[in-house]
């Protein structure tokens, strides 16, 4: 119990003194998995809507795929980018293992399924004559998909949220192609993890309460702009 | 209205995401992790603001040198001290991979790092013997000492020869957490069962972790157990454990430092004057003199004994292998 | 000059199946075609094809006499489509008619002109800025209304736009539409499973059973001049009879069925095997025993009320008289001649009405009876 609000001060003192490496830490972590689930969003959305939209044959079987892709282990995505990017694989020369891209590649690998399962699913759950009365208005295929995307914003948000909290809270992946390297690839998970081995608990904890403040903070933003545009 | 100012907005966030995430790539700044806890504070020789005066040297060729090395003398903090003078000096960009013994080899005898840092002396012959580590010296050493709870009670406390104190632990069935991940630490301790004739492989005291060095030492402090370890991890990390030393000083608990090029001809990628640059570092006497004091100020003692220019057979081993 | 949207030679098959057949269909400018048919029987099918949103697997659909193949998404912003759901999307109502104009490159301006002028004329213009979620069944299809009408197109197409809701509402809301159609002298497609409503609305009527048009023509015509059973049934002609023609002369035929003579009107080529087809509200009903009053009335026949059915405004009997026969009377005619079940009554009715058509499989051959008399 001691440890708990040992950590608890030591994560308002840090919040106070503005520590530099702290906060360089949480500012990464964001950027990395922010990155990830931006371009997760992208590829996410365009694939949940032609699943959603497109009848093909083997579709039910993607569909599958998609959904076991939502509950893929980080690890298991991180060893095998790691073994890619390593000098020794197909992808060495890039010299990609070790840099924060390489972390958003294996966040965005992981997120990728959970934004494509959220909207394959918000999608198909709209009326399909919807899509029939918009090319009637005159609307092209793209202008048709925007306009549908915009009517499925809701559960769209919740996908992005999902997404997020996947990708900024694995440590895994993290730790296999970034290495923890400090001022390079640390971020918030694989910092608690160093922490702890170091026997420093109030660190860990500390770093451990910002990173819940953090998904926190987005998701209360995402929520809130979820929750307006209900109307 | 509302859409123009979300399209704006989410635009806005991918730039800025896309601009800094490239950015922060570069990795210049070069900050130690550990927050405000004065405990782990490090002060260098030269001061504990890394020096703004000279400009690092511009390299051409691959600028990042992938060290390979073990958890265990990453958790020491001699290496947060180390390379960031060594970067500074050269302008190379080191990425200090700190994994078991083991890994860290394979990843030499892959290819996947530039220049090796370990302590397992057996286990270095084979690397050397294929022509993968090359350029091997020896760099410092420590030794490793046998910690307990206070209570003892397999009764160690006075005996001065480990596999002694080992056979007691054994008779007793005392609990014993091992690294079982086939680290220097780890092979060395499996070498002293075997000297002493005993298997604890099933037993129900004898737990293997498969972590390194400073979870080990949590698990074993949480369980009240025995533990071998080095003497530098258990130095870091002794104020949040309340096991103590009960064996020390045997020189079978001697632990070896040796630095080790990847061989650049079998591997394309490898930089080879990066890992000579690091691996020349490591014995310079700039970096003696740092390995000399470090720990000084902190526990009262150096944790490592600079040893560069020594024979291996001058340290006590029968043979550079061990 | 060409119809407005023509179908040459159309198949649409689903998943391997053909569905829909047409060897050609004309919309011309300016009418009211109403589409009637079963359910299943490919009305929606046909409107999807007009409406461009389907493309068929065979045939050509002509749009001002040209083919519309490659540009279907230009000629789709020059029509307008009314589904049975409204669909409106989750913002505004005036957002809702905006994405149509837009879509369309209506100027900003334009867009608010038209937008306050049909929400208006549709009694929707104080629901604007309500969410359009949030407003009932019956507005949500005026806007719908609007939404269509301010695209101001070329062509309309309605699929069973009214079907949803209740009668006076329906009601209402078919008068509106009316009154825009006329203002507007707008194309019109309008498929329907009331007949009633292609009464109201159209100026031809298109019969579609599956998946073949059997009968395309003044709706005047299509009602009194059902071309097959099918079609007949679904006009509403309740009384269609086997029967056997015996004798042809002076413009009159003389059909034997169920044991008696009829005079119906005689037409060419008419085979010996016919079907009598006679619609409810043409068969006058009596006191039996009463003469029958000097009229053009030739068919007079006596028989026992079977069934008495009441609607809305009038009930419906059936009456055997050696065969099936159906008529509409008032409710006070039903009272003051005190009918009942297995009471006696005589039933007239004239030649005219009485619709004969060929006995045999119905729709063989592309029989459709277009009809190129203007409506």
């Amino acid at each position: 119990m001691d440890l708990i609000w040992d950590g608890l001060r030591e994560a308002i003192h840090i919040i106070r003194t503005g520590d530099y490496s702290v906060w360089s830490i949480t500012l990464r972590s964001l950027l990395v998995s922010g990155s990830a689930v931006l371009i997760s969003l992208v590829l996410g959305v365009l694939a949940g809507a032609v699943l959603a939209f497109k009848d093909f044959r083997g579709r039910g079987i993607l569909l599958s795929l998609v959904n076991t892709g939502m509950g893929l282990p980080p690890v298991a995505v991180g060893l095998l980018v790691a073994i890619l990017l390593w000098r020794s694989g197909p992808l060495g020369h890039l010299r990609l293992i070790y840099t924060p891209t390489a972390m958003v590649a294996a966040q965005t690998i992981i997120a990728t399924p959970i934004v494509t399962g959220f909207t394959a699913a918000a999608l198909r759950h709209l009326d399909p004559r919807l899509r029939t009365q918009l090319y009637a208005l005159g609307a092209s295929r793209p202008q048709m998909l925007w306009v549908v995307l915009w009517e499925a914003k809701l559960p769209l948000l919740a996908a992005v949220m999902a997404g997020f909290g996947g990708a900024i809270s694995e440590v895994g992946a993290s730790m296999m192609v970034g290495g923890n390297l400090a001022g390079e690839t640390r971020v918030l998970t694989t910092s608690v993890i160093l922490e702890v081995s170091r026997g420093e608990f109030a660190p860990a904890i500390a770093l451990s309460i910002i990173l819940l403040v953090l998904i926190f903070i987005v998701n209360a933003i995402l929520t809130t702009v979820q929750q307006q545009e209900r109307m | 209205m509302k859409k123009i100012r979300f399209g704006m907005l989410v635009t806005a966030l991918l730039l800025s995401f896309g601009l800094i995430a490239c950015s922060s790539d570069n990795g210049t700044e070069k900050e130690t992790v550990q927050p405000t806890s004065a405990a782990t504070t490090q002060s260098t020789p030269s001061g504990t603001a890394a020096p703004a005066t000279s400009t690092p040297v511009e390299r051409s060729g691959p600028k990042d040198v992938i060290v390979a090395t073990t958890t265990s003398t990453q958790d020491t903090g001699l290496l947060d001290v180390l390379v960031p003078l060594f970067e500074e000096e050269s302008g190379y960009n080191v990425k200090v991979i700190a994994v078991g013994t083991g890994q860290a080899l394979a990843m030499g005898g892959r290819g996947d790092a530039d220049v090796m840092l370990v302590h397992a002396p057996a286990s270095e012959k084979k690397v050397v013997d294929e022509g993968v580590g090359i350029d091997r010296r020896l760099v410092m050493h420590n030794d490793f000492v046998l910690l307990g709870p206070s209570s003892d009670p397999a009764g160690v406390q006075g005996t001065t020869v480990a596999t002694d104190a080992l056979a007691k632990i054994y008779e007793k069935g005392a609990a014993f957490v091992s690294r079982g991940d086939d680290s220097g630490t780890d092979k060395l301790e499996k070498a002293l069962w075997k000297k002493a004739n005993l298997d604890p492989n099933g037993q129900s005291w004898y737990e293997e972790s498969g972590q390194g060095m400073g979870a080990t030492l949590q698990i074993a402090n949480q369980r009240d157990a025995y533990i071998m370890s080095d003497r530098g991890t258990y130095l870091a990390t002794k104020e949040n454990l309340s096991l103590t030393i009960v064996l020390e000083g045997d020189p079978g608990l001697l632990n070896a430092y040796s630095v080790m090029q990847v061989n650049p001809d079998k591997f394309d990628l490898v930089n080879g004057p990066g890992g000579k640059a690091f691996a020349d570092f490591m014995v310079s006497d700039k970096a003696q003199s740092i390995i000399k004091d470090f720990g000084v100020d902190k526990y009262g003692q150096a944790l490592f004994t600079p040893d560069a220019g020594k024979t291996y057979e001058q340290l006590g081993l029968a043979t550079p292998f061990g | 000059m060409p119809a407005k949207i023509s179908l040459r030679d159309v198949v649409v098959r689903r998943r391997k199946m053909e569905v829909l057949r047409v060897p050609a269909l004309d919309v011309n400018e300016g009418e009211v075609l109403a589409v009637i048919g079963p359910n299943g029987a490919g009305k929606t099918t046909l409107l999807q094809v007009l409406a461009l949103l389907d493309r068929p697997a065979g045939g050509e659909v002509l749009y001002d006499g040209a083919r519309v193949r490659g540009r279907e998404l230009s000629i789709r912003r020059r029509m307008a489509l009314m589904m049975q759901d409204p669909l409106l999307l989750r913002r505004s109502v005036a957002e809702n008619i905006a994405t149509g104009l837009r879509l369309r490159g209506v100027s900003r301006s334009e867009r608010k002109e038209r937008i306050d002028r049909w929400l208006e004329r549709f009694g929707v213009r104080h629901l604007a800025q309500r969410s359009a979620h949030k407003i009932s069944g019956g507005e949500a299809h005026r806007v719908s209304l609007a939404r269509a009408f301010a695209l101001e197109p070329e062509v309309l197409l309605l699929d069973e736009p009214f079907a949803a809701l209740d009668q006076p509402t329906r009601e209402t809301l078919l008068d509106e539409l009316a009154g825009a159609l006329g203002e507007t002298g707008l194309t019109t497609v309008f498929v329907t499973h009331d007949r009633s409503e292609a009464l109201r609305l159209g100026d031809r009527v298109a019969v579609i059973v599956d998946g073949r048009v059997r009968q395309v023509d003044a709706t005047a015509a299509v009602f009194a001049a059902p071309a097959d059973e099918d079609v007949a049934s679904l006009v509403g002609a309740e009384t269609i009879v086997a029967g056997k023609c015996v004798s042809r002369g002076e413009g009159i035929a003389s059909v034997r069925v169920g044991g008696h003579l009829i005079d119906a009107v005689a037409r060419d080529g008419l085979p010996e095997d016919v079907l009598v087809v006679l619609r409810p509200e043409d068969v006058t009903l009596m006191k039996p025993g009463k003469h029958p009053p000097v009229s053009s009335a030739r068919n007079h026949l006596h028989g026992t009320v079977t069934r008495i059915t009441l609607m809305n405004y009038q009930a419906r009997v059936s009456v055997d008289c050696g065969f099936p026969l159906v008529a509409f009377i008032t409710k006070q005619s039903l009272e003051e001649m005190g009918l009942a079940v297995g009471g006696e009554i005589a039933a007239t009715f004239k030649a005219h009405a009485v619709h004969l058509v060929a006995r045999g499989a119905p729709g063989a051959a592309g029989e459709l009876e277009a009809s190129k008399t203007a409506p």
